[in-house]
């Protein structure tokens, strides 16, 4: 039996696929399903992988994935090979660490035009800062401006990995699955591990399914867990019985026992995913290990908006409706608050801007329900002249500034990638972000990293267009966070029809508080539609206008013609004119559409 | 004059044009090489059908560009209205014509199978904004149209004109509505252009090469051609329409009114015994289906009691004597207020409407917002 087990053992193979949005990490998964018959062609849909019809769409993974695939090898021995998905996005960079954490190799796909980029690089470090076989894989190299050649150097110029042996593939057209499947064999080394050890599996992803309560997907480092087992989360001591322990195949396939290196779920009634953090360790309850694997870390939002509904009346739909998501998702955050201007809503908290942008389109697409959502904010740290501080996440709430010593934000490290022509409209763009300078890297002949420390309020509000429009899209960014820093930071509140309208406050720095001002005061004069009467919008600091504009009364809206009888037109004319209202909200007596509150965020280039 | 009483008219439409204007999006297509004889059967077959139900007080042929059709052609249609749709009591029989196709033939043709009024498609007088739109006449062919339909007989001639056209100025506008004052036509039409999809327009708008000129200067416009017409005794009695007394359009103010009409040819919209129906557009479709099946409906919409009373409302206040709120009650049998009272609160209250004598209408500032007045009747 034990013997059976070290040779099962001896047959595992896990690995991630690591690659930047677009390098085709998701067809190559697809092509690996094919060749271990996972699935038949019929089964097949384009990208399997990615379950929910958001992340086929955006053709990003949100949530992780793993599956179990036997692959008859050619010399004629049959593997298990475990194939966990990564997030490409920076947003989910700890997910993809602990994702990486439950492998022992990775396929490192880099695209055969595009080359290496800042986010690959990232990823990589963490693949290597978890001990991982890499195995480089050239992609699309059947594309007219592929260059692999060039590719492989610069995997051995700027990642440091030898590429001699990279993977020359298309996984689009099926070129190179047989090899890369070989190598996962040769390279990357079977999980070692004792099966006899006490229990340590690591979390990597959880979700909630209504019928079995959470569904926490492991990796077996050391032991083995059982249906009927009690087991403890070492995060939090909760303790729980195991009903259900399987593996994906990516069909569910239940299973007596889940053993070292075998990457899988289990079920036992858990009632929240937040008792499941990703990161935590696994064990037994009446024999725990010793300590917990490395690395747990809670994770905190980064990013802050207000969310409401539209109509008043589905203030309750959209707290079951957040309710829901959080059962699957253990990083956001929400609680209620009231706006004078939109009403009853809640705060909610985003691990970045992609996470926010996401959870609202579920919302607005899984739930029915129509939102506004206020500008993202950062968490401010506010220190108060009585000698106590406050954190504040939403610009409304900052104290009056006669009460307020100083401000700190949050900064970030941010790593840029780029070809050496753009060095120096990066740098231009950096200062003019309120960057500070921290050094440069030269990876080979052709490209650098810029390293820059700057506020995560401004990254977050244009940085990453601007990057991409400057450096015609070969600029690549990844960055951390990095602490918080005093700030000269204002609040800016904006007025329509001279009442203060507080979901659109926002803290701006004391340097650029002015031309902000003028920016956001005229792309609300564009956004918001004429009225009956005329509406002024200001900005001020305090009680002072910094910036005004005016939008006109409405003054002619009438439909000429009727023609030739054609009146289910002209009706559908007015519905759709009334229907369109219904997507504004009456702050006071003025409608204001939906993209008006992210306006003083959103902003493009010429502005 | 309009009487107030239900009546019913036929629309004819003749979707055949020399060529295309900028702005148009009525269904229509380039005449070269189409079927028009065929399309002339399938018309007469389709009238046949409708005639059966009653027939019509008052007869409008539209397009497209009915004097596209060639004299053997025209009088063909002629021909076949006057055996099939013309009676003694016609109130009004109207046909639009374009000055470029218009001529003593033509005229004479009308004449002979008592046509009474006509409708020419003018625009605006400035040669400059009538290149620009695509039209295919000079402001003298208007002219000299205008004047040669009077020494036949017509002197019940309507003028279409546009405004808020790019690059049109306030005083051209001026110089177009003084010229169409001097020809002495008992009634105008003036509409402001609208863009829609599938237009030149729309394409140069979405390339950002059109200057349109914008809500301001449209309502300054507006309120121009308001003042100059009333000054010279053309009253405005519906949103685009100006009359001398005794001459408003009975076919059109029948839609106004919510009553029935049939509407007879390609892409023609009906409404029949409280049906709203639309026919086939394209040519050859609406040739088969005339031959298959009689008529050429392709939508049929019953229309709600719902539905019914919004259109009184927002059909019925276009015109400046508005709906008249004895009237409604007789029509569904409850008060209006019943049904709208809210909405008629709030729009008076905004200055929108107005109630004199027992009719609801449309103040000064509720004309020029007029969508946001009819806009409130819409209760889905």
């Amino acid at each position: 039996m034990s013997e059976n087990k070290d040779t099962r053992q001896a047959h595992i193979r896990n690995f991630s696929i690591i690659a930047h949005i677009d390098h085709g990490k998701s067809t190559l998964a697809d092509r690996i399903l094919e060749a271990t018959q996972a699935l038949t062609q019929r089964e097949m849909k384009a990208q399997t992988l990615d379950a929910m019809d958001l992340e086929r769409e955006r053709g990003i993974t949100i949530k992780l994935n793993a599956v179990e695939l036997n692959y008859k090898a050619p010399n004629g021995e049959t593997y298990i090979f475990h194939l966990i998905d990564t997030p490409g996005h920076v947003d989910f960079s700890y997910e993809v660490s602990r994702s990486l954490a439950a492998c022992e190799g990775a396929l490192l796909v880099v695209d055969a035009a595009q080359g290496v980029e800042a986010q690959t690089l990232a990823n990589v470090y963490l693949a290597l800062e978890n001990n991982l076989e890499i195995i480089p894989v050239i992609n699309k190299i059947d594309l007219p401006n592929a260059d692999p050649e060039r590719v492989k150097n610069e995997i051995e110029d700027v990642i440091g990995l030898d590429a001699s042996d990279a993977v020359l593939a298309s996984a689009k057209a099926g070129i190179g699955t047989d090899e890369i499947l070989k190598q996962i064999i040769e390279n990357i080394p079977a999980p070692s591990g004792d099966p006899n050890a006490p229990l340590q599996a690591l979390i990597f992803d959880s979700l909630y399914d209504a019928y079995r309560g959470v569904v926490v997907y492991i990796r077996v480092v050391e032991g083995s867990v059982r249906v009927g087992d009690k087991i403890k989360m070492m995060a939090n001591g909760k303790t729980f019985e195991v009903l259900e322990v399987g593996v994906s195949t990516p069909k569910i396939e239940n299973r007596e026992v889940l053993s070292v290196g075998d990457v899988g779920f289990l079920t036992a009634s858990i009632k929240s995913v937040h008792d499941t953090q990703v990161g935590d360790t696994v064990t037994h309850a009446e024999r725990p290990a010793a300590e917990p694997l490395p690395g747990y870390r809670k994770m905190n939002p980064m990013v802050y908006c207000g969310l409401y509904p539209i109509d008043t009346a589905r203030y309750d739909d959209l707290r079951e409706a957040l309710g829901r998501l959080e059962l699957n998702d253990s990083a956001l955050q929400y609680e209620p608050e009231t706006s004078e201007a939109l009403g009853f809503g809640f705060r909610c908290g985003f691990l970045g801007l992609l996470h926010m942008d996401i959870v609202q389109e579920r919302l607005e697409r899984e739930f029915n329900i129509d939102l506004i959502a206020t500008a993202p904010s950062v968490i401010y740290n506010v220190k108060l002249t009585d000698g106590s501080s406050v954190r504040v996440g939403n610009p409304s709430e900052m104290p009056e500034r006669k009460f307020i010593s100083e401000v700190e934000e949050p900064y970030v490290k941010a790593t840029i990638m780029t070809p050496n022509d753009y060095v120096g409209a990066i740098m231009e763009l950096c200062q003019r972000k309120r960057g500070e300078f921290k050094t440069m890297e030269y990876l080979d002949a052709n490209r650098t990293n810029v390293i820059y420390d700057l506020p995560l309020s401004e990254i977050m509000f244009d940085f990453f267009d601007f990057l991409k429009s400057s450096t015609k899209g070969y600029a690549s960014l990844d960055y951390e966070m990095d602490g918080y820093r005093v700030s000269d930071l204002l609040k800016m509140d904006i007025l329509l029809n001279g009442e203060k309208v507080d979901a659109l406050s926002v803290i701006v720095h004391q340097e650029f508080a002015y031309d902000r001002g003028k920016a956001i005061v005229e792309k609300l004069k564009e956004l918001i539609p004429r009225q009956q009467f005329e509406v002024p919008i200001q900005a001020a600091i305090g009680q002072k206008i910094i910036s005004r504009s005016t939008i006109k009364a409405l003054r002619k809206n009438v439909l000429a013609k009727c023609y030739g009888g054609e009146v289910s037109r002209k009706r559908k004319l007015l519905e759709k004119q009334k229907e369109g209202k219904k997507r504004m909200k009456a702050v006071g007596s003025v409608e204001v559409p939906q993209e008006a509150f992210m306006a003083v965020f959103k902003m493009s280039h010429d502005d | 004059m309009i009487k107030s009483n239900a009546h019913r008219g036929a629309y004819i439409h003749i979707p055949f044009c020399d060529h295309i204007c900028h702005y148009c999006d009525f269904n229509k297509v380039f005449m070269k090489n189409q079927p028009v004889d065929e399309y002339l059967d399938a018309l007469a077959k389709e009238m046949q059908h409708y005639r059966e139900d009653g027939l019509p007080e008052t007869i409008y042929i539209g397009g497209g560009t009915p004097t596209a059709l060639n004299e053997v052609q025209f009088e063909r249609l002629f021909i076949d209205i006057q055996k099939n749709l013309v009676h003694s009591s016609v109130r009004e029989f109207t046909v639009e014509a374009n000055p470029e196709s218009l001529n003593e033939e033509k005229l004479e043709i009308m004449k002979r199978f008592g046509v009474t009024r006509l409708s020419i498609g003018v625009q605006t007088f400035d040669d400059h904004l009538l290149q620009e739109i695509g039209r295919a006449h000079k402001s003298a062919d208007a002219a000299n149209a205008v004047k040669l339909a009077q020494t036949h007989g017509f002197d019940n001639v309507t003028l279409d004109l546009m405004f808020a056209l790019p690059g049109q100025t306030e005083t051209s506008l001026h110089e177009s509505l003084e010229r169409a004052i001097g020809l002495g036509t008992p009634h105008i039409s003036i509409y402001s252009l609208q863009i829609e999809p599938k237009t030149i327009f729309y394409n140069r708008m979405r390339s950002g090469k059109l200057r349109l000129p914008g809500e301001d200067i449209e309502a300054d416009m507006y309120g121009q051609i308001i003042f100059e017409l009333e000054k010279h005794g053309l009253h405005h009695y519906e949103i685009s329409n100006f009359a001398k007394p005794g001459y408003e359009g009975i076919h059109n103010s029948l839609y106004w009114q919510n009553e029935e009409y049939y509407g007879i040819g390609a892409g023609a919209h009906g409404y029949w015994k409280g049906v709203r129906y639309a026919n086939a557009g394209p040519v050859k479709k609406y040739i088969e289906r005339v031959h298959a099946h009689g008529h050429a409906r392709t939508s049929e919409h019953p229309v709600t009691v719902t539905e019914k009373m919004e259109e009184e409302m927002f059909l019925g206040l276009r015109l400046m004597k508005g709906v008249s709120t004895s009237h409604f009650r007789e029509k569904f049998g409850v008060p209006i207020d019943q049904i709208y009272g809210t909405q008629i609160a709030r729009l008076q209250e905004e200055g929108l409407l107005t109630e004199h004598h027992g009719r609801l209408s449309l103040t000064r500032r509720g004309i020029f917002l007029g969508n946001n007045v009819f806009e409130a009747f819409i209760t889905s």
